[in-house]
């Protein structure tokens, strides 16, 4: 099984470093995100600091609902998805790969946004362990629940405005839990954030599970 | 044994029984031409017999599995040519059907002659899938259908958008494969291509067979052809009513 998740894993980063999305369009609409709501907040460098966690995470959410419409239309498109089914890939592994192609995604997005905070906020990093530990069981969890449902749209025709409805309200516990997680990574709340970050475990681990039960029948019916 | 063997299935998509109590029986090596007019249910009665749709009732048995338990089992041992061509634009063609090689469990080594067969130079083995011609894509996609060797091969319009040299290796391909023990169900609407490959003749015309010929007999086959013909009258009449 392992092998076949690798093998779905670098087919789709293949095809993102080939179409260069995530570089050329993801990376520059989070980052003018992040700079929007900079201007929103009116600059106000101690408000934003106050809020850099949550306007991090939402932006990440968003960088979620393309990355995830993305991997999806990857098996839509021209019925790929058939060759997957008639192959005999474990549809377990099938999303495991495609889980791990779209986190990996976020991540490298992640990596470039932090930096964006800590220029166009202010922000200090007080826990980079904390951080760090925050960015990938957050986005683990995310890109397994993002994969989940993507192919619970894949069939709908109206699939790329129906994926961010369902989407981000199921995503709004990470939303939660990594910004106060985030908050004491950056010292702008005194909360514990390795508490929160159990709780992004237990939500990865809760979408895993889902997915590794269900993506096999939504492959199908899709 | 029966390779596929199909009594009274029924499959709905959606709500709409798109095969509506199919009796089909096909042995091995046989090459058999699915013929009738546009959404009679050929391309449907193929994708059931690859194991990608359920069926509704019926019995459905296809390569030894019943198809309403076990239609994973059948699909590593089916080769499907769609309308579409199931390739990745972003991907090359060797990279596409790597990819299919190594799902399929098969040496990825027999992806250059796969693609030598169907007369994919090697100038265009780098080249992305999405920069190909409609004509040169499908011959990648059939080379992919050749390179599993699967033991039924289910061919929806497999000359469509290619041009005669195209053609010819299709045919060539098809005789191959039942040469090779490999049974053959080809959907087509160009008559005059598959004439010199079926060695049956079935027609499909509003979700069920309404003519099963062998070749051998052209009496039959003339009979049949006309009592086809009335039937597809007869399902255009009843649907523009």
């Amino acid at each position: 099984m392992l092998a076949d998740v690798w093998l779905v894993v670098e087919k789709d980063l293949r095809i993102e470093w080939r179409s260069r999305v995530t570089l050329s369009q993801v990376v520059p609409f989070a980052l003018t995100v992040l700079v929007l709501f900079g201007f929103a907040l009116d600059a106000n460098r101690g408000v934003l600091v106050a809020a850099t966690s949550g306007l991090f995470w939402l932006t990440v959410l968003f960088v979620t609902v393309i990355a995830v419409a993305r991997s999806t239309a990857i098996e839509t498109s021209d019925g790929a998805r058939r060759a997957l089914l008639l192959a005999g890939i474990e549809p377990s592994a099938v999303f495991f790969g495609k889980t791990v192609g779209v986190a990996v995604q976020i991540l490298a997005v992640e990596v470039l946004m932090v930096g964006g905070v800590l220029v166009f906020y202010g922000a200090e990093v007080e826990s980079l362990p904390l951080l760090v530990a925050t960015c990938a069981v957050a986005t683990i969890g995310i890109a397994a629940s993002g994969t989940l449902l993507g192919a619970l749209v894949a069939g709908v025709r109206a699939r790329e405005t129906v994926l961010p409805i369902l989407l981000l309200p199921v995503l709004a516990p990470v939303l939660i839990a990594a910004s106060r997680a985030f908050d004491d990574a950056l010292g702008v709340l005194a909360v514990d954030g390795w508490a929160w970050l159990g709780l992004l475990g237990g939500f990865g681990v809760v979408n895993a599970a889902l997915g590794t039960l269900a993506y096999g029948r939504l492959l199908e019916e899709a | 044994m029966s390779i596929v063997a199909l009594r009274g299935a029924v499959v709905l998509l959606g709500r709409f029984p798109a095969l509506s109590g199919i009796d089909l029986e096909v042995g091995a090596s046989e090459v058999v031409l699915l013929q009738g007019p546009n959404g009679a249910g050929k391309s449907t009665l193929l994708r059931l017999c690859a194991g990608l749709l359920r069926p509704h009732s019926g019995s459905s048995v296809v390569l030894g599995h019943d198809l309403s338990k076990s239609r994973a089992a059948v699909r590593r041992s089916v080769g499907l040519l769609g309308h579409d061509t199931a390739l990745y634009d972003d991907l090359t063609v060797t990279e596409n059907l790597q990819f299919l090689a190594k799902a399929s469990r098969i040496e990825p080594a027999a992806v250059g002659p796969s693609l030598d067969r169907l007369g994919v130079g090697a100038r265009l083995h780098d080249v992305a899938v999405g920069r190909l011609s409609a004509g040169q894509r499908r011959r990648v996609a059939l080379a992919g259908v050749a390179l599993r060797r699967p033991e039924l091969w289910l061919l929806d319009e497999p000359h469509a958008g290619l041009d005669q040299g195209g053609r010819d290796l299709v045919d060539g391909l098809v005789s191959e494969a039942a040469a090779d023990g490999a049974t053959v169900l080809v959907a087509s609407h160009e008559l005059d291509r598959t004439l010199e490959l079926k060695t049956r003749r079935v027609t499909v015309a509003g979700g069920t067979i309404t003519a099963d010929v062998v070749d051998a007999d052209p009496i039959e086959a003339d009979v049949a052809d006309a009592d086809a013909g009335a039937a597809m009258a007869g399902v255009a009449a009843g649907r523009g009513s």
